[in-house]
C-alpha cells in the first residue's frame, strides 16, 4: 500500500478538485446573495473578519472546527467502507442526551476524575448504538443507509424533544413554571477545561486531533482498516477475499456513529454544559460536508474542518451585521456538496488516463488486483 | 365519540396529506425506472413549497394559485435539470448529490423565507370544491368529494402515469434505460435524453409535492416544513416496488401515519393511564418507513438493473 504522506501529480489534482470546487460554490453563492439585493463582497469580506479578523475570531473558529473535525473524522470511516452515513446529526443529538443524563445520574457518585473520560465513552456508545441500527439493517437486509439514517434523525429529533420537555427536563424550569425543555447543567467535574479564557476553546480540540490521527493509523495502517477499505473499493471482490463484508459494513457505521456521538458528548461537556433545544443543530451535515472536502481522509478532514468552522463564525457575523440570515451557510454547503461531487468527474479520468499511459508503458504486472480509487466512495 | 364520526374527521385529512407524497413519489417512480436516484426531492419539495406560497400570498404576488403552482413546477424542473447535469452528464455519486441538493433548497428556502417574509407568511391557496351530486353522499362525500384540485389531479396522475409507463413508447424507453442502458442505447434509445426528462419530471412533481403541502394542505410555510416527507417519499417508490398504483397505497398509509397526532386525539389514546406525548407519535411516521424498507427487500424483482450508475457509451 502506497503511504498516503508522499505526493504526485494526481495527488495535486485530487486535492486541487475541491479547492476549485468550493471556489465555484462560492462564485454561485455570491449570485445568489447578489440576486437578493446583498453585496456578496461585502458579505463575503464580513464572513472573513468574523472568522479570522482577531484572535478572539481565530479562537471562535477554532471552537466550531472541534465538533465538525471530529464528526467529520468518523464520516471517513463510514465513507471509506462504501456506507453513506447521513446519520451525523442525529448521532450527536444522541450522543449529547446519553452524556448529560450519564453525567446527572452518575455525577455524585463515580470519582471527580472519572467522570468527564466515562462521560465522553457513554456518548461514543450511544451514537454507536445510533448507528449500529442502520448499519445492521444494511448489513443484514441492504436496507439503503442514506434512507434508514435520515430516518434515524428525525427519530433522535423527536427524542431530544421529547426528553428535553419530559424525563430530562431541569427542574428549575419546572420550578419556575416556564418549562423551557432543557436538561439541567451537568456537574463541573464533567466539564472539559477551557484552553484560552475567556474564549470557549477546550480540550475538545486535542481529542479532534488525536482522533483524526487515530482514524488515520486506523485505516492506513491496520488490517481492520484495510479490510473496512478494501469492502468500501470492491465488494464483490472482498468477499473472495474472505472478508466478513456485513461485518466491516456494520462496523464502519457503528465507528463513524460513535464518532459522531462522542461529538455531541464533547459539545456539552466543553460549551454548553447543558443541552437545550437546537442543540447542535446542523453539526452533523456540516460534519459530512467537512468530510466530503477534506476528500474523506481523517488528515484532510483537519484543514477542512478549520474552513468550515471560520464558515460558520463567518457566517453567524454576517447575520449579525448585515441581517444575512445563516441558513445562507446552509445552502453554500448543499452548493458545495455538489461541486465537490460533481468535480470528481475530472479526479476520475486523470487516474483513468494515468492507467492508460501506465498499461501503454509496461506490460502488465501479475498481480493488478488492486482497484482504482471510486472517487468519492 | 363513535367510530364512525371518527373516520369521518380523519379520512378526509388523511387523503389530504397522502397528496404530497404521491406527487413526490410518482415523480421519483419515473427517475428510478430510468436508472436515476433523486435524493434531493426533499430541497426540491421546500423550494416548491415556499416559491408557491410566495407567489400566492400578499406578502409576495398576490397571484392566482395557480400561477404558485406553476412557479413551483418550475423551480422543482429547474432543480431537477440541474441534478441530472450533475448526475447523467458529470456522473457524480447519486446519493450525495441528491443529499447536496437537499441541503441547497432547506438553506435556500429558509433565506428566501427570513429575507423575503421575514419569517412568517400565510395564503388563501387552493380551496376545497365540492364534486356536484358525489360531494353529498353521507361520509364519502366528505372523505373523497369535497378536496382541492390537488388532491383530484394526484389521484387521477396515477392511472396515468401507469399508463404511460406500462403502455406507451416513452415508458417503454424508460423502462428500457433504467434495465439496461446498453441495450437501449444500441437500440438507438438516447440514454442521456431519457434521463435528464425523467429527472426533470421529477423535479417538477418535487416542486407540485410542496406546493401542495404550503397552498392546498395548509395555508402557511414554515422553516424544513416537508420534514423529511421528501425521503419518505423515495422510501415509497422501494415500498410501492416501482408501480405507482402500489405507491398510492403506501402515500395513504403514510398519510395515515402522519396523522397519528389527530387520531389518538379524535380516539383519546391512553396508554399507562396517561395520553402518549406528541414527539412519540410524530416518531411513528419515520420508524414505519425503516420498518417498510427492511420488509420490501424481499421485492425487488421490478428494481431498475442500473439503478444509481451512469451510463458511459463503450464501458457498460
Amino acid at each position: 500500500m502506497k503511504s498516503r504522506l508522499t505526493f504526485s501529480r494526481g495527488d495535486l489534482v485530487v486535492a486541487l478538485a475541491p479547492i476549485v470546487a468550493i471556489l465555484l460554490a462560492l462564485v454561485a453563492g455570491g449570485v445568489l446573495l447578489l440576486m437578493l439585493g446583498a453585496d456578496p463582497i461585502q458579505a463575503y469580506g464580513t464572513m472573513i473578519d468574523g472568522a479570522f479578523g482577531s484572535q478572539a475570531a481565530l479562537l471562535r473558529t477554532l471552537t466550531r472546527a472541534t465538533p465538525l473535525l471530529i464528526i467529520a473524522v468518523g464520516i471517513c470511516i463510514a465513507f471509506r467502507a462504501g456506507v453513506i452515513n447521513i446519520g451525523a446529526e442525529g448521532q450527536v443529538f444522541v450522543g449529547a442526551i446519553t452524556a448529560v443524563s450519564f453525567s446527572l445520574g452518575l455525577g455524585a457518585t463515580l470519582p471527580a476524575i472519572l467522570l468527564a473520560p466515562l462521560t465522553l465513552l457513554a456518548g461514543f456508545l450511544a451514537g454507536a448504538f445510533w448507528g449500529a441500527i442502520p448499519g445492521y439493517l444494511k448489513a443484514r437486509f441492504d436496507v439503503n443507509e442514506i434512507l434508514s439514517t435520515v430516518m434515524m434523525n428525525e427519530i433522535a429529533v423527536q427524542l431530544l424533544l421529547y426528553l428535553l420537555s419530559g424525563p430530562l427536563i431541569d427542574p428549575a424550569q419546572v420550578a419556575a413554571g416556564s418549562r423551557i425543555p432543557q436538561s439541567a447543567q451537568i456537574p463541573e467535574a464533567s466539564w472539559l477545561a477551557r484552553l484560552a479564557p475567556p474564549s470557549q476553546v477546550h480540550v475538545g480540540l486535542f481529542i479532534g486531533l488525536a482522533m483524526a490521527v487515530v482514524v488515520y493509523l486506523l485505516l492506513w495502517r491496520t488490517t481492520i482498516g484495510y479490510r473496512i477499505r478494501a469492502v468500501g473499493q470492491n465488494k464483490n471482490a472482498s468477499r473472495y477475499a474472505g472478508i466478513s463484508v456485513p461485518r466491516y459494513l456494520m462496523l464502519a457505521l457503528v465507528l463513524s456513529g460513535g464518532l459522531a456521538g462522542l461529538a455531541g458528548a464533547v459539545e456539552l461537556q466543553g460549551i454548553n454544559h447543558r443541552v437545550v433545544e437546537g442543540f447542535a443543530v446542523g453539526y452533523g451535515f456540516s460534519g459530512i460536508v467537512v468530510a466530503l472536502f477534506g476528500r474523506l481522509h481523517p488528515l484532510g478532514a483537519i484543514p477542512s474542518a478549520f474552513l468550515f468552522g471560520a464558515l460558520l463564525v463567518g457566517a453567524d457575523k454576517m447575520q449579525r451585521t448585515m441581517q444575512v440570515p445563516s441558513a445562507t451557510v446552509t445552502a453554500l454547503q448543499g452548493l458545495i456538496v455538489i461541486f465537490v461531487v460533481s468535480s470528481d468527474i475530472f479526479v476520475r479520468r486523470y487516474n483513468a488516463r494515468r492507467t492508460a499511459r501506465a498499461v501503454k508503458a509496461a506490460p502488465p504486472p501479475a498481480e493488478v488486483n488492486q482497484p482504482a480509487p471510486e472517487g468519492v466512495v | 365519540m363513535n367510530f364512525g364520526d371518527v373516520l369521518a374527521q380523519a379520512l378526509p385529512l388523511t387523503i389530504l396529506f397522502a397528496t404530497p407524497y404521491l406527487f413526490a413519489a410518482l415523480g421519483e417512480v419515473f427517475v428510478q425506472r430510468s436508472g436515476v436516484l433523486n435524493l434531493g426531492v426533499e430541497g426540491m419539495m421546500l423550494m416548491g413549497a415556499f416559491t408557491a406560497i410566495y407567489a400566492v400570498s400578499s406578502k409576495g404576488m398576490g397571484a392566482d394559485p395557480v400561477v404558485g403552482l406553476l412557479i413551483a413546477a418550475g423551480v422543482g424542473g429547474l432543480m431537477g435539470l440541474a441534478m441530472a447535469f450533475v448526475s447523467v452528464t458529470l456522473q457524480a455519486e447519486q446519493g450525495i448529490s441528491g443529499i447536496g441538493f437537499t441541503l441547497f433548497g432547506l438553506g435556500l428556502s429558509s433565506l428566501l423565507f427570513k429575507l423575503l417574509a421575514g419569517g412568517v407568511i400565510t395564503a388563501q391557496g387552493f380551496q376545497p370544491i365540492h364534486i356536484p351530486f358525489l360531494s353529498d353522499i353521507p361520509v364519502i362525500g366528505k372523505i373523497l368529494f369535497q378536496q382541492n384540485i390537488l388532491v383530484y389531479l394526484a389521484f387521477a396522475l396515477v392511472p396515468i402515469l401507469m399508463w404511460v409507463l406500462n403502455r406507451t413508447k416513452w415508458g417503454l424507453q424508460i423502462r428500457a434505460v433504467g434495465q439496461n442502458p446498453a441495450a437501449a442505447d444500441s437500440m438507438g434509445v438516447n440514454v442521456a435524453l431519457v434521463r435528464y426528462a425523467t429527472v426533470i419530471f421529477g423535479g417538477i412533481m418535487a416542486g407540485i409535492a410542496g406546493a401542495s403541502l404550503s397552498i392546498a394542505a395548509t395555508p402557511i410555510f414554515q422553516e424544513n416544513m416537508t420534514e423529511g416527507r421528501g425521503f419518505i417519499a423515495v422510501a415509497l417508490v422501494y415500498f410501492g416496488g416501482w408501480s405507482p398504483f402500489r405507491v398510492m397505497l403506501g402515500a395513504l398509509l403514510f398519510s395515515i401515519a402522519n396523522n397519528l397526532q389527530i387520531w389518538a386525539q379524535i380516539l383519546n389514546v391512553e396508554i399507562a393511564g396517561s395520553t402518549i406525548p406528541p414527539n412519540l407519535l410524530i416518531m411513528v411516521p419515520y420508524i414505519l418507513t425503516i420498518a417498510v424498507l427492511v420488509f420490501t427487500r424481499q421485492r425487488k424483482q421490478n428494481e431498475p438493473a442500473a439503478l444509481t450508475k451512469p451510463f458511459q457509451r463503450g464501458e457498460n
